[in-house]
């Protein structure tokens, strides 16, 4: 027998000799929903970039993209993007064509984006539908004790904290992360819906500050999926096979006893 | 644990196995979809299946359509500073002169010929200035002071026919019975846009003789050009050459490059 994921559950290495329990963890439906959103939300991120690279520009244009930067006391550090972002490796001298080349792109992108928008937005509604009538949301949203948790869990993650991690499902880090995520999904929705129909939906592009805005947040929010995967990356790369494993089969191994 | 039960790691290997057999298909499948995807045959510049999405996209977007939504308007102070003109397409040849420049314009009802209008009559139709954002499909905007008439005035003079042929047609109560496209093009046809007609009879749609209080420059489309905030920039065409009422989806230039038909905003 396989029993539900408890409320203290002590995940251990399948190598490890003690005696162990098989419990489940992820739901199907949210695995499902999971690894449907990865390849989905990823053509999103590269067909955007494809749509962005459009007026790629030398960012001195205002009518273009330079207005996306990041400028400290008037000194531009960066642009996105720099130009060895745009076909790195490439060499017009030798005809070298680089690893890629985002240029002169646009119908491409837009054609991949405007597709794979229904996927990512119906896959993303069904999924909030299913965290919040079975009950997953417990899991998920932050409570009064997760600030505080979160704080720890960064401080263990820095080795500034010896104290164990908490033993549940979500910690208080994953509870805001994941909660965060979602939450961007939704804004990613909307901005993309204003900056898409910003006429027939211009009551909704002007509540959210007008169509140049709306773009700029859209942008931000791609940067951010960016910076969040790399943060869910690392972490389950430390958090281990067992816990990966989970994801796929929906099972984790546990200490037994734990129980 | 007693000796009968199954080992949990053993139960755990088993379980592992078929999920990821099961994940392995699911990669494997994505990898090939998305592979198929981008090698259909092309229909007009993307892969037919884009092609078909875009169209669907289209006919969402044009059922959404309400001609009362308008695009929003600003106050002078927002006008953009040397507004970019972006393409010449079809504005490029170098013995134009829009002293010479008529319109001319087919399929009028009632007319077996094509009529020609000159731009001194075109100014003496009813003015509408407006302030809107023209928003460009590479992703930049501006905004923009226009001045012309409306595309919706102009055809209450020069009125396309209804679909029926036989009756007349009347553009305010009664336009779903009009032919449902206007076509749209430079003199050397080197630029070409097509419109379905609940957008071009928009009241935001104009065709303009003045942008930002100066007369047109041929950059940005002397003598005539469209404004049509309800659209894309591509549909903005500039220097019109001819128009035309027809029943049958026009072509259109960029429509032709993988882009989609509608460009709806």
């Amino acid at each position: 027998m396989i029993r539900a994921w408890g409320k203290k559950e002590q995940s251990i290495e399948s190598t490890e000799a003690k005696p162990v329990q098989i419990v489940q963890k992820h739901p199907l439906a949210i695995r499902w929903f999971h690894w449907i959103n990865f390849p989905v939300l990823t053509l999103m991120i590269w067909s955007g970039i494809l749509i962005y690279w459009a007026v790629s520009g030398d960012g001195t244009d205002p009518a273009n993209h330079g207005k996306y930067t990041i400028t400290l006391f008037g000194h531009t550090l960066i642009r996105f993007f720099p130009d060895w972002f745009y076909a790195p490796g490439a060499n017009e001298k030798t005809h070298n064509p680089g690893l890629y080349s985002l240029g002169a792109r646009l119908a491409e992108g837009m054609s991949w984006h405007f597709l794979f928008m229904w996927i990512f937005a119906i896959n993303g509604l069904l999924y909030v539908l299913f965290v919040a009538l079975s009950g997953e949301w417990r899991y998920i949203l932050p409570n009064r004790n997760t600030l505080k948790d979160a704080i720890h869990v960064v401080l263990h993650d820095l080795h500034l904290s010896k104290k164990p991690l908490p033993e549940r499902k979500f910690n208080g880090a994953q509870q805001i992360a994941y909660t965060g995520v979602i939450i961007m999904g939704l804004g990613s929705l909307i901005t993309g819906i204003a900056i898409y129909k910003p006429v027939q939906a211009s009551w909704f592009t002007q509540l959210l500050g007008g169509y140049e805005r709306c773009r700029f947040f859209h942008f931000w929010l791609m940067m951010f999926f960016i910076m969040f995967f790399m943060v869910h990356f690392v972490q389950v790369v430390r958090a281990g096979w067992n816990n990966f494993r989970a994801m796929i089969t929906g099972a984790e191994l546990v200490a037994e006893e734990a129980r | 644990m007693s000796q009968n039960q199954i080992d949990p790691r053993q139960q755990m290997t088993r379980m592992s196995r078929r999920s990821f057999l099961w994940a392995g298909a699911a990669a494997l499948t994505t990898w090939k979809g998305i592979g198929w995807l981008a090698s259909r045959m092309e229909d007009n510049g993307t892969p037919w299946p884009f092609r078909r999405a875009l169209e669907a996209n289209d006919s969402v977007a044009a059922d959404y359509f309400g001609p009362q939504r308008l695009a929003p308007t600003f106050s002078e102070s927002k006008i953009t500073k040397e507004p970019k003109a972006n393409g010449d397409y079809g504005i490029d040849d170098a013995d134009f002169d829009p002293n010479e420049w008529t319109l001319t314009v087919n399929n009028v009802h009632g007319k077996s010929e094509p009529v020609t209008v000159t731009l001194d009559e075109i100014r003496k139709m009813p003015v509408t200035t407006q302030i809107t954002e023209f928003c460009c499909i590479e992703g930049w905007s501006q905004v923009v002071q226009w001045k012309g008439v409306k595309l919706a005035d102009f055809a209450k003079i020069y009125p396309p026919s209804n679909r029926s042929g036989d009756d007349a047609p009347d553009i305010e109560s009664h336009p779903e019975k009009l032919v449902r496209y206007v076509a749209m093009a430079t003199p050397n046809d080197g630029y070409y846009v097509g419109l379905d007609m609940e957008s071009a009879l928009h009241p935001q749609t104009l065709l303009c003789y003045e942008m930002n209080g100066e007369p047109l420059t041929l950059e940005h489309g002397a003598p005539l050009r469209l404004a049509i905030p309800v659209k894309y920039g591509v549909k903005n065409i500039k220097r019109i050459g001819s128009i035309t009422y027809m029943d049958q989806k026009p072509a259109d230039f960029w429509a032709e490059q993988g882009y989609d038909w509608f460009c709806g905003l």
